[in-house]
């Protein structure tokens, strides 16, 4: 069944994309090599600011959307238990 | 006066109603024609009022035209078209009917030279898109779409108060800038404020953001296409018109953006993330607005065309999964891409120019607002920015893929959506690939002269760099982000829980007030009769007969009484 598998769902291939990825990621830090990117307002004028930037961000609003979903989350039946029990207009 | 023209949102909204009428070729050449002749018709709009009449004591222009009020025109027309392509053969009639009149409606609202015409195509517009939700013809896409007509009814009422008092205070009623009568005061101050309030509701501004991730995602496949566009981009335009440069556009864009992100990257439903998403890219619309500079006005108004655009490419997209397996939620799906490779590659596509990817429409249009925050230094403004690219990457970009083409193999087998479903999107991805590409095309139509050029290398690595650490925090964090069978709460909880909650405690209140007045009442009235019945009942002294010779007594009292009081 294995042979069957569409080819992203292979081992092996899986491991060659994690490879191309990381790949690409350095890839894009090097070409500030070539293309010089200069910062805008001075904090932000170091080498690979943007790569470092990027992932910090994603990283701070997952946390805190991890944090808030303790707050905010319900069960997805919430607001149905909710107009079941007034009857709702059904 | 500089000419006329017939109004081109009647075209839409007259096609619409008699829509019905028509058998299924009819419907075929009036959905796929009209938006055309709706398009020339945008384009032979000349600069200036074109078409004026008197009502009251008021000039009303039903149509007035410039550059900024053409390119929405263009973009409502084009979607119109694709819109309409994506439901034919999927979507019921009443949709089809609905979805007209009210893209007709919209394009009304664009033209409009003056607040009354503006008001009446904005309610058309309320009216249209509730029973494009409304014939998705499920209980909880009804529910959905009587608390939407609410809040949007809500809004129309602080609008025509708002509407209203500009007009009282100023004599007035033409639509044009608004900014700096809002630090002014008295009555002209206030009904700017409240037409403000009118218009960011339908931007989808906090508080009252909720009604759109509660309502979009119940309409049907292609309604929700359908509603994607019209409503919050006609809520950008006029705040282009109206706002531009009012500083608090740029907290509310900058809260609507993170607000869109945090959500999405809770939610589990393919659709509410993409409902979340709009929400989010609004925002930056909304902060470019608040910037106010032709730079970021410009980067606002063509961030709406391209979002138009690759929006309704993802819901089409999601549209297209939704119809073929019947499920939405990212913890029902995955693995998709085997059986549908079209699908995941426009819905791929519409992912990469939602987050801005070099060579997609985004990275044309959403740089330019932050070149806006740029140029007058606003150094947090533009930090933010960034950070909410990377943001829309990590909940959009990368998320509804991943969850719906690729991460778990679900088992699932669907085979691609019908032709005109295909049709539809893969027109749309190649308009997200071709303004990506080709950027001079929208550039040459927007409202001000650019002077912007996206493609610098600069620009393009440092993008890169951006864009692809997002991809990577993605995929390291993912552990973080497992799909959880949840909703999560929000403004709309106050009035779909907490309200009814008061609601019936103050009831409560009120019923048991009332019983205890009864019963007290009550309890009064049956003493009274018990002492009536006590003095004058059946057995009571003055119900007793009498014998006569007790008769003749109390007359020869009476009678003596009288005497003494005679001589007294």
């Amino acid at each position: 069944m294995n042979d069957q598998r569409h080819w992203l769902y292979r081992p092996e291939n899986i491991r060659k994309l994690w490879r191309w990825g990381f790949g690409i990621l350095a890839a894009s830090v090097l070409a500030q090599l070539v293309f010089a990117v200069h910062g805008h307002f001075g904090m932000d004028d170091w080498f690979g600011f943007n790569a470092v930037y990027g992932f910090l961000a994603c990283t701070g609003m997952v946390l805190f959307a991890k944090l808030l979903g303790v707050l905010v989350k319900r069960d997805d039946t919430y607001y149905q238990d909710a107009s079941d029990k007034s009857g709702g207009e059904q | 006066m500089s000419g006329f023209a017939f109004p081109p949102g009647l075209i839409l909204l007259f096609g619409g109603l008699l829509l019905p009428f028509f058998g299924a070729t009819g419907r075929r050449v009036i959905v796929l024609g009209l938006p055309l002749v709706t398009l020339w018709a945008v384009w032979s709009v000349p600069d200036g009022p074109a078409l004026t009449a008197r009502l009251l004591e008021y000039d009303i222009v039903l149509v007035e035209g410039d550059r900024l009020s053409r390119l929405f025109g263009t973009i409502f027309a084009i979607m119109a078209a694709a819109g309409g392509l994506f439901a034919l053969g999927n979507a019921r009639t009443i949709e089809l009917c609905a979805a007209m009149v009210y893209a007709g409606a919209s394009i009304g609202v664009i033209f409009a030279g003056d607040l009354i015409t503006l008001f009446v195509f904005w309610e058309l517009m309320a009216v249209g898109s509730t029973l494009v939700l409304w014939s998705a013809g499920t209980i909880t896409a009804y529910r959905a779409s009587m608390r939407y007509l609410a809040i949007h009814l809500l809004g129309g009422v602080v609008l025509m108060a708002g509407i209203a008092a500009w007009a009282a205070s100023t004599g007035e009623i033409e639509f044009g800038r608004m900014t700096e009568a809002l630090s002014g005061g008295g009555l002209k101050a206030a009904g700017a404020w409240m037409i403000l309030a009118g218009f960011v509701l339908n931007a989808g501004a906090p508080p009252l953001s909720a009604w759109l991730p509660d309502a979009y995602p119940e309409a049907s496949p292609s309604g929700m296409v359908t509603l994607s566009a019209f409503t919050t981009k006609t809520a950008v335009y006029v705040l282009i018109v109206g706002f531009a440069g009012t500083e608090l556009l740029i907290w509310v864009g900058l809260y609507m953006i993170f607000y869109g992100i945090v959500y999405a990257l809770l939610e589990n439903d393919m659709r509410r993330i993409l409902a979340y998403s709009i929400v989010n890219q609004v925002g930056f619309m909304v902060t470019g607005i608040g910037i106010g500079t032709a730079m970021a006005l410009n980067g606002s108004a063509a961030h709406a065309f391209t979002h138009i655009i690759y929006k309704a490419l993802l819901l089409m997209s999601a549209g297209a999964v939704l119809h073929m397996t019947g499920r939405r939620k990212c913890s029902d799906l995955g693995g998709l891409i085997q059986t549908m490779p079209l699908t995941a590659t426009c819905g791929i596509i519409g992912a990469l120019s939602i987050s801005s990817f070099p060579l997609t429409s985004g990275f044309i249009s959403k740089s330019m607002i932050a070149q806006g925050a740029l140029d007058q230094h606003l150094a947090f403004v533009w930090f933010a920015l960034a950070a909410a690219s990377a943001g829309v990457f990590l909940h959009a970009g990368i998320k509804f893929p991943w969850f719906v083409f690729f991460q778990k193999d679900s088992g699932l087998r669907p085979p691609e959506p019908p032709m005109g479903m295909r049709v539809a999107m893969v027109i749309f991805a190649a308009l997200c690939i071709i303004l990506g590409v080709a950027p001079g095309m929208l550039y040459e139509i927007l409202p001000a002269p650019v002077d912007y050029v996206p493609y610098t290398g600069e620009h393009v690595v440092a993008q890169l760099q951006l864009l692809l650490f997002s991809g990577l925090a993605f995929f390291a964090l993912l552990p973080l982000m497992k799909r959880t069978l949840t909703i999560s709460l929000d403004w709309d909880w106050f009035y779909r829980r907490l309200g009814p909650i008061l609601a019936s405690a103050v009831g409560n209140v009120i019923l048991s007030a009332d019983r205890t007045f009864r019963a007290a009442f009550l309890a009064l009235l049956r003493r009274g009769l018990d002492e009536v019945k006590t003095y004058s009942g059946p057995d009571s002294v003055a119900a007793r007969s009498w014998t006569t010779a007790a008769m003749v007594l109390c007359a020869v009292i009476a009678l003596g009484l009288y005497l003494i009081l005679l001589y007294a």
